[in-house]
């Protein structure tokens, strides 16, 4: 199916969130977010991806 | 020294980290403002690019995610939660964006943001004007320090409205005031310590200055002198001379 990662579309395989970070290579120190709504690092391998989901996965960058 | 929600900082210098040249310079610059609080921001992960978290790890200050960016109150809530989690900390430096030229804040969205955040156990530190009723909200919502700005972000333009801050000092005398955006010298920087501010967070004024590490370096100093010179009581300004030097034996020389 296809998704949206960070804004870009995706064709992936994984069922939850957990399983779609591991197969699109990002590492652990990242935030996510589906459809607008935070996803906690506990709540990952529970939350199921359906189609056209917007997944938001945020990294530590320089700020003021 | 600032004491920002039951923690004590030992400089009143917040120091962002964007915009410098190099991560090294950052470094530097960090080293010479001895500044006790690094503001951080979250932006979509690249693949294979570096652990900000590590560098800003090493810089041996708090670190003090920010909303920067979020023109809505559900943006900035979902960004301080993805923060709460990534560095692992309750700090977060709420700004809602009302206006894109001046990055004016949404005082209206911050406020009903602001109580949001505080009933779900966050520690605020509010980018806001410096309108005293929009402040009077905020610390009803809860929050214990409050951030007006001086200028807009970037500008350099220091203290806009001096006689507006001032006012803030005296009708806030229990929160704590720090001057958030707009310092372009140290002499604005010092300006807002001898109003009596507990502390300034500054960013572009250092990293983009031809050397970061020596302003940093001039930021650090002018803002513990506007500190030390808030403490020893200014005496008051007056319009007429007043001569210094003793009148009484002066020679008769005429």
């Amino acid at each position: 199916m296809r998704v949206f990662v960070n804004g870009e579309a995706r064709q992936t395989g994984a069922t939850t969130l957990a399983a779609l970070l591991e197969e699109q290579g990002f590492g652990p120190a990242v935030a996510t977010a589906v459809n607008e709504v935070f996803i906690a690092k506990a709540a990952r391998a529970a939350t199921e991806i359906q189609e056209g989901d917007r997944v938001e996965v945020l990294a530590a960058m320089q700020g003021g | 020294m600032p004491v920002f929600y039951g923690t004590a900082v030992e400089s009143a210098l917040m120091l962002g980290t964007a915009q410098y040249p190099s991560p090294k310079i950052l470094e530097e610059a960090f080293r010479s403002s001895e500044a006790g609080i690094a503001t951080v921001s979250l932006r979509r992960e690249e693949r294979g690019g570096g652990d900000f978290r590590a560098l800003v790890a090493d810089l041996g200050a708090k670190i003090l995610p920010n909303t920067a960016g979020c023109h809505t109150v559900k943006e900035a809530v979902t960004t301080a939660h993805m923060a709460r989690e990534l560095f692992a900390t309750d700090w977060i430096k709420l700004e809602v964006i009302g206006h894109t030229d001046t990055l004016q804040p949404d005082v209206f969205g911050l406020v009903e943001a602001a109580r949001i955040l505080i009933a779900d156990g966050f520690k605020v530190f509010p980018y806001t004007t410096e309108d005293p009723g929009v402040c009077a909200r905020l610390v009803e919502a809860g929050c214990e320090v409050l951030m007006p700005w001086g200028a807009p972000i970037g500008s350099g333009r220091g203290l806009m409205n001096e006689y507006g801050l001032r006012v803030l000092r005296a009708e806030f005398p229990d929160q704590v005031l720090v001057v958030d955006a707009g310092i372009g010298l140290p002499s604005h920087a010092a300006r807002a310590m001898e109003l009596g501010f507990d502390a300034v967070l500054l960013n572009t004024a250092v990293a983009k200055a031809g050397d970061p590490a020596r302003m940093a370096g001039a930021m650090a100093g002018a803002i513990r002198a506007g500190r030390m010179a808030y403490l020893a009581q200014p005496m008051e300004p007056r319009d007429m001379a007043a001569p210094s030097t003793p009148v009484l034996g002066r020679a008769f020389l005429a």
